[in-house]
């Protein structure tokens, strides 16, 4: 493997492999430092973006980072690349690429088509070179346009996760959340419970109250209990009301093996969820998390920096048409991004990179307590990604969950987003919130009494 | 039923922050302040220096020592979990070489108030519980620590068990939550997180009390006595609520 070089002040940098480049690249994060990743000063940072700027992208195709003996996502990757799709970048260098991606030339269109021409390795090396303005820019022109009850991804829509979190599974008290949530607006994209145990019997109960929900409302959206892909596909077999299937996903085998799946396994409950036929408007029925520093955390990262490897876990995504992807951008600690600047700038990354693989990407925008950050980070990474184009974003109530012990944003942030970028909810959610009272004149949520409003039956039922 | 009235009964059943009102799209003044104050209390926990003096005035007739981490700041030791895990070099001389049979390792974690507030009496709870047969090591109270340190110190004194009572990640809704990890022979660098169990938000009055929380845990350290053993063995012979937990 030839070395990489590049001359700076005077100093001459050597980088031994496509790996090491990239890491030295990287801009600064926490995660990278704890592995030893990290460059080792940032003037070896910006030699290594030189070096990088010079590479041509087909190297990529012939110097896989992971040995493709080794790890089933790298076979993944090199075994479904769409060299014709490829072709109008083939010539290009990393540093090329970056110009041609902000240009003109590259419209909505072309970088949908280019989508299963680009390998992860690419867009996340072409991500080092690029600022967070950058990100924007491009991640702004992607459209990635998904369906199962409800349309995700359109021009001009922000989604939203719905997250009615309880740490026992009380199902007076999610009911309550959803609640909540239902009358802010919120749930167009999903659902989305993180229940405090795995168990089917609990999967099954929680997933039978959002069943019944939508059920009786006729609310245009899907439900999802987040559970192990092993557990949805158990229940599907018995008869269970799954909508979407979930699983935590990373960008190496071994990472993927420390959650417990596998591809076989992905394909397996893929096929099952797809053969419910539970959609209305489509049949894109998989939902993604991925986010930095899990194969480090796992110590299953084979010597790559975490940003690549998570734009690795997208290739195992896309594999699968998902409804929806996100990033858990704040969520592992500030061991992996310290602080709110290293999880704004991850979260742009994450996204630029999902979008260019043409994936539906969302985010969690998130923190935990011992890191660095506050609400005025969710505040400020909120509006970056939705001017991004982000496809939805997680909401909790008051941005606080209390099974998951972390912030994130709230229905009220979603709510401002819409609101100051003139973002609408998903066409068939927004069509259902005007039948039932929920939209003012201008489009906005309207703000309901707890006495008139046919929705507060859910609680007035729970309080009695 | 009026809108604040459904809203508050509807929280009696979650904890969550629902039903907040709005001010436009944003929320009202008190709940925003609410949050922050939340906030504040959850970071100060975290940044707050550990006090091991104040934990040793609790412990009378207990001996102690202090220990620190490779880690030396704050904020190398939130980014850095590796040196949490491991004794600084010039402290593990002032270790007490000995035939203990367990040690007990206060760490002030992510949380130095839980630790301040909870960990002497879990100490002496747990030890009141103990038989004539357990040979108890002086207590070590560490900072800048994590819960593998425990192994460290064990390894370093000869003890063949180790509690960590450990200041847990804070929440906004509790910033004072104290875990207890027990050990049984650990290995610097071998043990991982599958070999220990783990009681997790000891926080009275509103998480597990001391009494019911040392009762817990002295009945695991004479069963992982028996067996030898801690980790998934010990978990499937306990209750429910004696179970691993993800480690900071």
């Amino acid at each position: 493997m030839s070395p990489y070089t590049s001359t700076l002040g005077g100093e001459r940098h050597r980088f031994d492999s496509l790996a090491r480049l990239l890491a030295a690249a990287s801009p600064e994060r926490s995660g990278d430092r704890l592995a030893g990743l990290a460059a080792r000063s940032a003037q070896e940072r910006v030699a290594a973006r030189w070096a990088l700027a010079e590479v041509p992208l087909t190297d990529f195709l012939t110097q896989p980072l992971i040995p493709y003996e080794d790890d089933d996502v790298t076979r993944l990757i090199l075994d479904t690349h769409d060299a014709a799709a490829f072709a109008p970048v083939a010539a290009l260098t990393v540093g090329e690429l970056r110009e041609w991606l902000l240009s003109e030339a590259a419209d909505a269109v072309t970088l949908a088509a280019l989508a299963p021409g680009l390998t992860p390795e690419m867009v996340a090396a072409v991500s080092k070179l690029m600022g967070n303005a950058d990100l924007v820019a491009v991640a702004r022109k992607v459209r990635v346009v998904t369906a199962f009850r409800s349309t995700i991804g359109l021009p001009g829509r922000l989604a939203t996760r719905l997250q009615p979190n309880h740490p026992t599974d009380d199902p007076a008290g999610v009911a309550a959340a959803l609640l909540d949530g239902l009358l802010l607006g919120s749930g167009d994209a999903v659902i989305g419970i993180n229940p405090a145990t795995d168990s089917p019997k609990a999967v099954r109960d929680l997933l039978e109250l959002l069943d019944g929900v939508i059920e009786r409302y006729a609310i245009p959206t899907q439900s999802c209990v987040l559970c192990h892909v092993t557990t949805s596909v158990d229940l599907m077999e018995r008869g269970a009301p799954v909508d979407l299937v979930f699983q935590s996903i990373a960008g190496t085998q071994a990472a993927n093996a420390s959650f417990g799946v596998t591809l076989g396994l992905l394909d397996e409950a893929h096929e099952a969820a797809r053969g419910l036929g539970r959609g209305t408007v489509g049949n894109d029925v998989m939902y993604f998390e991925t986010g930095q520093g899990s194969a480090l955390s796992a110590d299953a990262h084979h010597g790559v920096d975490q940003q690549t490897v998570e734009a690795r876990a997208y290739a195992v995504a896309r594999r699968y048409d998902p409804l929806l992807v996100n990033t858990v951008v704040g969520f592992i600690g500030p061991e992996y991004l310290y602080d709110g600047r290293q999880i704004l700038r991850a979260a742009l990354e994450d996204h630029f990179c999902g979008k260019l693989l043409g994936l539906p990407m969302g985010l969690d925008i998130c923190y935990t307590n011992h890191a660095d950050a506050d609400d005025d980070d969710i505040a400020t990474m909120l509006t970056m990604l939705g001017v991004a184009g982000a496809s939805f974003v997680i909401c909790t109530p008051g941005g606080d969950d209390i099974m998951l012990n972390y912030q994130s944003a709230s229905y009220h942030d979603a709510l401002y987003l819409r609101e100051v970028l003139g973002l609408r909810p998903a066409p068939e959610f927004e069509a259902w919130l005007g039948s039932i009272g929920l939209l003012d004149e201008r489009g906005g949520i309207r703000e309901v009494s707890g006495t008139t409003h046919p929705l507060t039956a859910i609680g007035r039922e729970l309080a009695a | 039923m009026a809108n604040g009235e459904l809203w508050t009964a509807l929280r009696r059943r979650t904890q969550a922050r629902i039903g907040l009102g709005r001010a436009g799209s944003a929320l009202p003044t008190r709940h925003r302040l609410e949050l922050q104050a939340a906030h504040a209390a959850a970071r100060d926990a975290v940044h707050s220096p550990f006090d091991p003096d104040a934990v040793a005035g609790r412990l009378p007739g207990m001996p102690t020592v202090r220990v620190r981490s490779a880690a030396p700041d704050r904020l190398t030791y939130l980014q850095r979990p590796d040196l949490g895990r491991r004794l600084h070099p010039t402290d593990r001389a002032h270790l007490p070489v000995g035939d203990w049979d367990v040690v007990f390792v206060v760490a002030d974690g992510l949380s130095s108030r839980a630790v301040h507030e909870h960990a002497a009496r879990m100490v002496r709870s747990t030890a009141d519980r103990l038989g004539e047969t357990w040979r108890v090591a002086p207590v070590v109270l560490a900072e800048q620590a994590r819960v593998a340190l425990g192994d460290d110190v064990a390894a370093a004194m000869g003890a063949k068990a180790v509690v960590v009572l450990v200041g847990e990640r804070p929440g906004m809704s509790a910033a004072d939550s104290l875990g207890a990890y027990l050990t049984y022979a650990p290995n610097p660098g071998v043990t991982t997180d599958a070999d220990r169990n783990c009681l997790s938000n000891i926080r009275p009055p509103l998480g597990l009390d001391y009494e019911t929380a040392a009762a817990k845990l002295a009945g695991l350290m004479e069963r992982a006595r028996e067996l030898g053993g801690t980790g998934v063995r010990l978990k499937d012979e306990t209750d429910p609520d004696g179970v691993v937990e993800p480690l900071l």
